[in-house]
């Protein structure tokens, strides 16, 4: 049943304003406005699909009062396919997305536009990957799509994107094109500003019914058929295809009457082409999108200044109306810049300039033109500045201005760039209030910011903007938030610029080491920091650097102990009140008794539905935080305080002090062009140089009691506790406080290692303190049961010795591999983790099994890698946690994209397969010249254990000494592929998104493909990176997003289908149930000669549940048969032997046991109670019956007369 | 047929026996069926003081990883929209069981000390219960803190709930006190409608192999009933309330000893957990053939009569019973 938004309508009746970022802005009247809306996650565009689907769930009407039918897809592709399909039967159809998922739904916009549906798809711009993936906004996505026949409006803030999809819409049904409607990823579609909301009777002024009617009626039915989408020969299909020219040449005037149209019914006038600033100016800027706004404030500001500058803001970009654009641009214009936020490499010029060149040649007289240049800017979210545009009119003013210039970079290779002055600033009207806050992600700080923007803004009348900067970290993440405030409109789009915030919030004593937190202080600035000192001792506390700074700009700083106010009212580490009410009292950003009661508001409004005794915590808080606030005497003779330790240690690789460093220390945007490498290749190893010291306890590890099990090391997140056995002689230089004890064990493989000794040693400044390896050690005193042989203690205290211990332990010699059984838990932890210091959350599910994929074969390991989590936390610059041995091996590591990591991967094992087929080859026939033996040998070599790899190596080594001698094409050809020879182990890793949805059919292929290929599903059972959407592996009764109302189809089992293969190697394991059968199972997939398919249960922060007892939820999981571990392992049926073994035991408890401990499941028990108890019983009875089906499937007798 | 008819908290009972707050309370179905089964009331389920403190916040607290932290994922979980919080969750259900059956409806709040948890009392009522039982589970862990304190916070417990709501409030509570018939009158004079013998304070195990406490929840045996048994006998008569028996009840011969003994109510849990709800009907009939051979004309005529007021010898009760007891021993 529909009802109507309530808070929809209170708005447009009383409240004229609503402060909210683009994508719900658009996510709102695409919802209003569409029957059918196809999602699929993808940053920056997720939330409009997460808002939509939350409207459908919530049961609200559209314009029509219907709801409209919100489904997810499998990748973008299949999104595009249904709206397709939706459009051709007449509905209202639309969907969101950015990047490489606009060029999924390509094929499907050339037909959408060749068949002339009107349908809006919006745009959250954003990079297209390239040397490497970015999430950050370009219009590199839009531009790779403007030959598809759509048209393509641009918005240039979240107000425009509110009002232009509506616009979209109309103009689409009205002139039968289907839109693109894009607008700046996260400058724009996360910018949070105040935007005038749409009513009903705009709504109704701009969609005609007719015309709706008529796009229905357009509709494939049986009842009028027709078919539609025909195959077509040379003889007619040019003619065809040209028939859609009259509606391509109508369009830009069914746009601009829908502007005008729009005009009359908000106020709010748009063209075309927007011209802004002097009417008779000489020099003219022409660009789209989030820059528009800086523009226009910067040519405003050089205008008052008495420069005759302008500039033309493209709305329509396609079709472009040239004579439309012509007449935008004043008469007297003699120069013009045209400003892309894209990169077209060998190209004339980019789209836009290309545009602008070709309308002035078509529309102009030559002797009427002005002279044109083009550039590039902002690519990535690279910051645009009015110091960059103003480089660009002073360049439009030199005789022989740069073409194809860039600007916001400094290009030291092609030198294409513009210089401009680092130190201009024109944001600086006293009235407007500038902010800039350093949080940490866990502590409140952008939801408080998030607050104080609606505060601010629906309370005082005054404009507001909000941007935020989140870090690329999960584990102790850092956000910094810019926030604007003032009394007329904001167009400042950018960052709150060094020098010119009013306030800065400091909300943790961290950043003081790391950060240059006072940069964007304004001289008398103040600075409010959240800190447990006493006042008089923060300034010995600061670092020289923010001492000098302080003093220099005579920075007014408080201090207030956030964290113990918040812990004693009851809040832990969420200091959002704490902060949010001392920066209202000494940013005088309004009164302070109105911001005090719109706190306490807002507390009851968004902790109400937490109950009451949270809402009278944060009231305590806030009640004790005025109180708690104290001034910093500031004192004007420096004590001497200590400069800031610099960011790597000066032994790290050059490329590691040269860029590395830079861009830990916040500096990259200073880096030129120059520093980086050309085509997106990185050297591994560089998160060891990245200490970040994010925990404030470590465990302890108690010797005495330690029973050497390695459970903590094998489950570490991070490597961030190892276990290393070593020979006595090892301990010779020891650190006085370096402890080891005698080996317990004697698994050595024919040695004679004796009086081996053993040390379990920890990271300090690496392990993020998730508590996992506490949680699992199972070593209890007997006297004391809650300590443990490893126990979290404070950090501080022993800080420098567990440094000087860690880096002693590192330079212990790796015991040799070939002695290690690999295929015990204790074994595969003697074995050196080459993943490690990941950015991963604390306490994740997935790290564990890729460190152990390094130990058991990092030396010899390709990884493919699916875009998701494990991407991000494995290649996000600045540093990847990829490493090497003191060999120098190590994992190569590549991701390609989401959808297609399995053909990635099969692409690795094909070119290792031939060249070892041509090193074969070539071998074989120059087995006289190199020696027969050797040759022999090398041929003959099995590989089956690390003794076999390292003889080999020995061998190739000898091999490829010789072939020096020989000075031949052949020679050198068989040493260019001669390490092919040594077996690789190949593997394909992802996330569920990846294996059971965008990825499946490509993960099926390389699966049937019967190549040696190991593929690795972390399967956290829902799109964990773009924040917890449903995939198919997400299991029937849990929440997710797309799917609040619980999932009500099963999980699919991808290990059945995979099984059905017959010769795939299949095991379904849990680390935290079984690490056994998880070493077992990663030990047998390498050795399987052909494809392995791996599901590891990754337990994930997007299960609700506390991740230090993430093992314990991995066993629940196998406990009540969710999870039942087996292997299928295809070669034992040669054997006489059934393929599948069972490796856990019936279910033992009830589904509903272990659903209880996980808020995904539990929410839903709570928000709907019915029908949980109902999915619950489904998901228990599809337990038994998949139980069921193992036990008879592992119970079937594979005897002799069954051997293949 | 010889009448059950009994009166609790000033209502009418059709039978002594009313299922006590157990999990079998949650659902509506099951509800119905205890009413069909002849139940004389029900207690529902209890809701926790620490539910209603900290059922969102546990929630949240996980709903909250990782939130603003990440420029792809706001956060990882859908924001529920009717989010259900323990405590209202509870009000609905109360509503819900209220409009399913006919026999009275006693809701029950589990605390230990005053709080703002005092107010769901209140909305207990005008979500539709008839009265409240307050279970005071509370167990005396300070070394530092007196009986006389631990008195004082049962007291002040009972009258906060009972000057926050016009319902008939029945405090449970258990038998470890110095001098409970004292403690019994406190409690009524600070608005105690009736009491409820006894608690049982369910007692943890060690694991030996994990080294761990572990939660173990045994059900309850008709050896159990004696104390209870002993102290209604006791205090019939001498405190101004309704008094039930809970605990140990498994048969119609069980529950007719505690009425003897001057129980007004009979409370069930473990029976009806063991071997489903329908037993209570068995237990009435196994109740009614006893009055009914022994020509019983009504159930009153049985109550209190092996009370102390009443029985032949009240000695039994006290001291000099233990001596007969063990001398049976020897």
């Amino acid at each position: 049943m529909a009802t109507t938004d309530p808070s929809r309508t209170s708005e447009t009746a009383t409240t004229r304003t609503i402060t909210l970022d683009a994508n719900e802005a658009v996510a709102r009247v695409a919802y209003r406005l569409n029957e059918v809306i196809a999602i699929y996650p993808i940053t920056p565009a997720s939330p409009m699909g997460e808002s939509v689907d939350a409207c459908s769930q919530r049961g609200l009407a559209n314009l029509w009062g219907d709801v409209p039918s919100v489904v997810e897809m499998q990748s973008e592709a299949g999104a595009a396919g249904a709206i397709h399909g939706a459009l051709q039967t007449g509905a209202l159809a639309t969907t969101f997305t950015a990047s490489q998922g606009l060029l999924l739904m390509l094929p499907n916009m050339f037909k959408i536009a060749g068949e002339l549906t009107a349908g809006v798809i919006h745009v959250a711009a954003r990079s297209v990957a390239t040397h490497a993936l970015s999430i950050f906004g370009d219009h590199s996505d839009v531009m790779a799509v403007r030959s598809s026949g759509y048209a393509m409006l641009c918005a240039t803030n979240p107000q425009e994107a509110q009002d232009f999809a509506l616009i979209a819409q109309s103009a689409g049904l009205r002139g039968r094109l289907p839109v693109l409607h894009f607008f700046d990823g996260f400058r724009t579609s996360h910018e949070i500003r105040r935007v005038e909301p749409l009513d009903d009777d705009t709504y109704r002024a701009l969609v005609d019914p007719e015309l709706v009617e008529a796009h229905r009626a357009r509709g494939l039915t049986p009842d009028r058929p027709v078919v539609r989408g025909t195959a077509q020969n040379p003889d007619v299909f040019f003619q065809a295809r040209e028939a859609v020219s009259p509606y391509y040449a109508a369009f830009p005037s069914v746009v601009a009457r829908a502007m005008e149209r729009f005009a009359e019914s908000t106020g709010r006038r748009y063209r075309l082409f927007d011209y802004v600033g002097h009417p008779e100016a000489e020099r003219v800027v022409v660009l789209m999108g989030s820059g528009s706004d800086t523009a226009r404030e910067t040519i405003e500001h050089l205008v008052a200044s008495g420069e005759r500058v302008g500039g033309v803001i493209v709305r329509l970009f396609r079709p472009f109306d040239t004579r439309a654009f012509v007449d935008a641009i004043p008469k007297t214009a003699r120069h013009v810049a045209v400003l892309d936020r894209t990169k077209e490499p060998g190209a004339p010029g980019e789209p836009l300039y290309q545009d602008v060149v070709t309308a002035l040649a078509e529309e102009q007289p030559r002797d009427q033109r002005p002279d044109v240049i083009g550039g590039r800017y902002g690519l990535s979210s690279k910051e645009f500045t009015p110091a960059m545009l103003t480089a660009v009119f002073r360049e439009l003013e030199r005789d022989r201005p740069r073409n194809h210039f860039t600007v916001g970079i400094t290009d030291d290779t092609s030198g294409s760039s513009l210089d401009w002055d680092r130190g201009m600033r024109i944001d600086t009207d006293p009235d407007v209030v500038r902010a800039v806050f350093f949080g940490l992600g866990s502590d409140g700080t952008v939801g408080a910011n998030k607050q104080t923007i609606k505060i601010i803004g629906e309370r005082t009348g005054d404009h507001v903007q909000g941007y935020f900067v989140y870090d690329s970290k999960k584990a102790g993440a850092v956000t910094v938030s810019h926030l604007r405030f003032g009394p007329r409109p904001i167009r400042s789009a950018y960052l709150i610029e060094d020098g010119t915030a009013d306030f800065v919030g400091v909300h943790n004593t961290r950043f003081l080491e790391r950060y240059e937190v006072f940069r964007h202080a304004r001289p008398g600035a103040t600075v409010l920091l959240n800190s447990p000192w006493e006042p008089t001792e923060v300034l010995a506390r600061l670092p020289r650097e923010l001492r000098q700074e302080a003093t220099v700009k005579q920075l007014e700083i408080w201090t207030v102990d956030a964290n113990g106010i918040a812990a004693e009212a009851g809040l832990g580490r969420r200091i959002n009140t704490v902060m949010q009410a001392c920066f209202f009292e000494l940013s005088d950003v309004m009164p302070k008794d109105d911001a005090l009661a719109a706190i306490r508001a807002s507390i009851r409004k968004t902790y109400g539905k937490r109950g009451d005794h949270v809402v009278e915590q944060n009231l305590a808080a806030l009640d004790a935080s005025i109180a708690g606030l104290k001034r910093v005497p500031m004192e004007t003779t420096s004590n001497g305080n200590a400069p800031r330790s610099p960011f790597v240690a000066a032994d790290a690789p050059q490329f590691v002090r040269d860029v590395t460093a830079q861009i830990l220390a916040g500096r990259g945007d200073e880096l030129p062009v120059g520093a980086m490498p050309v085509d997106g290749t990185f050297p591994t190893g560089t998160a060891r140089f990245e200490k970040r010291g994010i925990a404030t306890e470590v465990p302890e590890w108690d010797r005495d009691l330690c029973i050497q099990c390695a459970k903590c090391a094998i489950v570490c997140p991070h490597a961030a506790i190892r276990l290393k056995v070593f020979e006595p002689a090892a301990l010779e230089n020891a650190p006085t406080e370096f402890e080891s004890a005698e080996f317990r064990g004697s698994e050595f493989r024919g040695s004679d290692l004796q009086d081996v000794r053993t040390t379990i040693q920890v990271a300090p400044d690496d392990c993020t303190g998730c508590e996992l390896c506490v949680h699992v050690c199972p070593a209890k005193d007997k006297s004391d049961p809650r300590h443990k042989a490893i126990d979290m203690t404070a950090v501080a205290p022993r800080l420098e010795r567990e440094r000087r211990n860690f880096e002693f332990f590192l330079e212990i010699p790796e015991l040799d591999r070939t002695v290690i059984d690999p295929s015990s838990v204790r074994g595969s932890q003697m074995l050196e983790p080459l993943f490690e210091f990941s950015g991963a959350c604390g306490g994740c599910g997935e790290t564990p099994y890729l460190k152990l994929l390094t130990q058991l074969f990092g030396d010899r390991l390709l990884v493919a890698n699916a875009t998701g989590c494990s991407s991000i936390y494995g290649g996000n610059l600045p540093t990847t946690p990829w490493t090497t041995n003191a060999e120098g091996r190590g994992p190569a590591w590549s991701n390609s994209l989401f959808e297609d990591a399995a053909e990635f991967g099969l692409g690795f094992r094909l070119t290792l397969d031939e060249q070892r087929a041509n090193a074969t080859r070539m071998l074989q026939q120059m087995s006289r010249i190199v020696g027969d033996e050797l040759a022999r040998e090398i041929l003959a070599s099995e590989q089956h254990d690390e003794a076999d790899y390292r003889e080999q190596r020995v061998r190739i080594a000898e091999l490829r000494a010789r072939l020096k001698a020989f000075d031949s094409p052949e020679a050198r050809h068989l040493d260019s592929v001669a390490e092919s020879l040594v077996r690789k182990s190949t593997w394909v890793v992802g996330g569920d998104g990846w294996a059971y949805d965008i990825g499946f059919g490509g993960l099926d292929h390389a699966l049937a493909s019967g190549r040696d290929i190991n593929i690795l599903v972390l399967d956290t059972e829902v799109y964990s990176n773009t924040g917890g959407q449903m995939s198919k592996s997400t299991p029937r009764a849990a929440v997710a997003k797309f799917a609040a109302a619980g999932k009500p189809n099963a999980k699919k089992d991808i290990g059945m289908i995979a099984m059905a293969h017959d010769h795939v190697y299949v095991a379904q394991i849990a680390m935290g149930a079984s690490d056994k059968q998880t070493v077992r199972a990663l030990v047998e997939a390498d050795r399987y000669p052909g494809p392995s398919l791996i599901i590891a249960y990754s337990h994930c922060i997007a299960h609700g549940i506390h991740m230090a007892d993430g093992m314990v939820h991995q066993k629940l999981a196998v406990d009540c048969g969710h999870w039942p571990l087996y292997r299928y392992d295809p070669s034992r049926q040669d054997r006489g032997e059934n393929p599948l073994q069972l490796d856990s035991r019936a279910p033992r408890i009830r589904f509903e046991r272990f659903a209880e401990r996980e808020s995904r499941f539990h929410m839903l028990t709570r928000s709907h109670p019915k029908t949980a108890k109902r999915l619950q019983a489904q998901t228990q009875k599809d337990i038994d019956a998949r139980w069921n089906v193992l036990r008879q499937m592992a119970e079937m007798k594979f005897d002799e007369e069954k051997k293949r | 047929m010889t009448s059950l008819a009994s009166r609790y908290l000033g209502l009418e009972l059709r039978s002594p026996l009313v299922p006590s707050a157990s999990p079998l309370s949650r659902e509506l179905d099951d509800i119905k069926t205890m009413e069909d089964c002849g139940a004389g009331a029900i207690v529902l389920y209890s809701l926790f003081e620490e539910q209603i403190r900290n059922d969102t916040a546990a929630f949240y607290a996980h709903k909250d990883q990782g939130s603003l932290s990440h420029g792809e994922a706001t956060d990882y979980l859908p924001e529920p929209d009717s989010y259900a919080i323990g405590p209202h969750e509870y009000l609905d259900h109360i509503a819900a069981a209220k409009s399913a059956i006919d026999i009275p409806l006693i809701a029950s709040l589990n605390a230990d000390h005053v709080g703002t948890w005092v107010e769901y009392a209140d909305l207990c009522a005008r979500a539709g219960a008839d009265a409240l039982e307050l279970n005071i589970y509370k167990l005396a862990m300070d070394p530092t803190e007196s009986g006389t304190e631990v008195e004082q916070e049962y007291v002040d417990i009972v009258r906060e709930v009972a000057k926050s709501t016009s319902l008939p409030v029945t405090v449970k509570i258990g038998p470890y006190f110095s001098s409970l018939g004292h403690t019994s009158r406190k409690l009524v004079s600070a608005g105690a409608a009736g009491l409820v013998l006894f608690n049982r304070f369910y007692q943890p195990d060690i694991d030996l192999e994990e080294l761990e406490v572990v939660p173990d929840l045994k059900l309850s045996n008709p050896y159990e009933s004696r104390l209870a048994m002993r102290w209604i006998a006791l205090l019939c008569g001498r405190v101004d309330c309704s008094l039930a028996a809970t605990t140990g009840v498994q048969s119609g011969h069980d529950a007719l000893k505690l009425i003897a003994a001057g129980a007004d109510v009979i409370l069930l849990a473990s029976e009806l957990i063991r071997h489903g709800i329908d037993r209570l009907a068995a237990i009435e009939s196994e109740m009614v053939t006893w009055l009914e051979e022994n020509e019983y004309e009504s159930l009153d005529q049985l109550r209190g009569s092996m009370s102390h007021r009443t029985c032949p010898d009240p000695s039994a009760f006290e001291r000099t019973n233990y001596m007969k007891a063990l001398l049976r021993y020897m």
